[in-house]
């Protein structure tokens, strides 16, 4: 786990007052050198703090409640669905999240096929809409094993795809990212957009589990 | 010809069990995050993603195996950087002795 | 650069580094090339990375497409259903008619 150590309180409440460079005491050489590079840069005037810090809030904004917004839309509205399907950043700008150019191509889950997303060469992934991606998502052990075995690593996540179905995968090698439209749970009728958004798990829209 | 299969490109290797963990990011590697988005912004146009990319490729395998996500991406970063003169190696240096003596690291 | 290939046509993805001798940034993974599969849609024209990754301006645009290659023909002895297949992003001076 990367969780070495927890905190006991947090910086939340004087969140308003904090400076904007606040103090990274951070002490590996990697971080002294991400340190330095960027104060660097802002001595030279390539961007400045209050710009690095705006970058941050915006991070914050970045989450995977945005595809399960997406996905849920379509699940009880047909017109975005096929919208979805067919221009997948499009139908993101429409519920107003931007991917700044980034084509999106979104894949249906079905009876016959399971989709599943992966970038053997580096770490493609739609943070818009998905948040950060995963630690486990840009290990070797991953990007590795899914192109070649992808039944036994979604074994791994949990999640067994019977023989009848087709295992699709998908290698963001190029200028495409990609998101997935998990199967709509059965027990999932008469439910409102909202819970059904609740339904939909990250992984789901990875296509490493189904819901 | 046989070529030497480069070390991002792992598709097909076998690395074992997937490490099922979400991880999460200080504030240093949120920074680093924010920089890319920054130089790569059409505002200052100084990165693109595939130079990004070039960068780590180039790292070395030691280091691409050794350092995390976003150590990589500072490297990278670091790299393309002084390569394109926007800061030089001096700079760096000096930078990086100041940051060690305030955090009371051995030089 | 013109699309020359339509979703249905048979591509195979050539090796340009073992081939041509290119070196550098490069995005066709070293797992497909040699293999043949089918254009699945073309996805665009798009800056080639070749270039960009190293300052470039990336012109002219490589038209881009998805191929879509069946799990065995890509690796042998593979152990899923025998129609599973894996799909990847391939610029198009990286084809030829398969």
């Amino acid at each position: 786990m990367s969780h070495a150590h927890s905190h006991d309180h947090h910086h939340d409440h004087d969140h308003d007052h904090a400076p904007i460079e606040a103090e990274d005491t951070s002490s590996s050489d990697t971080a002294i050198l991400a340190d330095a590079l960027r104060m660097v840069l802002i001595e030279k005037g390539i961007f400045t703090a209050a710009e690095v810090q705006d970058q941050l809030t915006l991070m914050e904004g970045r989450s995977d409640r945005n595809g399960a917004a997406m996905i849920a839309r379509a699940w009880v509205d047909a017109d975005y669905r096929d919208a979805l399907l067919a221009d997948g950043a499009a139908a993101a700008q429409a519920l107003g999240y931007d991917t700044k150019g980034t084509p999106l191509i979104v894949l249906e889950n079905t009876a016959k096929v399971h989709n599943v997303v992966v970038c053997t060469l580096c770490s493609c992934y739609p943070v818009t809409l998905l948040g950060p991606s995963p630690e486990w998502y840009k290990s070797k052990a991953y990007r590795g094993r899914v192109v070649r075995d992808p039944r036994s690593v979604l074994r791994e996540f949990g999640t067994e795809i019977g023989p009848d179905r087709e295992v699709r995968v998908h290698d963001s090698t190029a200028d495409m990212r990609y998101m997935i439209m998990p199967k709509r749970p059965k027990d999932s009728a008469g439910m409102t957009e909202e819970a059904l958004a609740g339904l939909i798990t990250r992984n789901g829209l990875i296509g490493v589990a189904e819901l | 010809m046989k070529i030497d299969k480069a070390y991002h490109d792992v598709g097909g290797d076998d690395f074992g069990p997937v490490p099922i963990d979400d991880g999460s990011y200080q504030l240093w590697e949120r920074r680093v995050d924010a920089m890319m988005r920054l130089l790569s912004s059409p505002a200052v146009g100084l990165m693109r993603v595939d130079e990004l990319r070039r960068g780590i490729e180039t790292l070395g395998e030691a280091t691409y195996n050794a350092e995390p996500y976003y150590g990589k991406w500072a490297r990278s970063l670091a790299k393309i950087m002084i390569e394109k003169g926007v800061l030089s190696q001096a700079d760096l240096d000096a930078k990086i002795a100041e940051l060690r003596a305030e955090r009371g690291l051995t030089p | 650069m013109q699309a020359i290939f339509g979703p249905g046509d048979r591509v195979q993805v050539m090796d340009l580094e073992a081939e041509q001798g290119l070196t550098g940034h490069m995005r066709a993974p070293v797992y497909c090339r040699g293999k043949t599969g089918e254009i699945e849609r073309f996805c665009g024209a798009f800056g080639n990375p070749e270039t960009l990754a190293y300052g470039g301006d990336g012109t002219p645009a490589q038209p881009l497409y998805r191929v879509r290659f069946k799990q065995a023909d890509v690796w042998p002895g593979y152990a899923g259903a025998a129609n599973d297949c894996i799909e990847i992003e391939v610029y198009q001076h990286w084809l030829k008619a398969g």
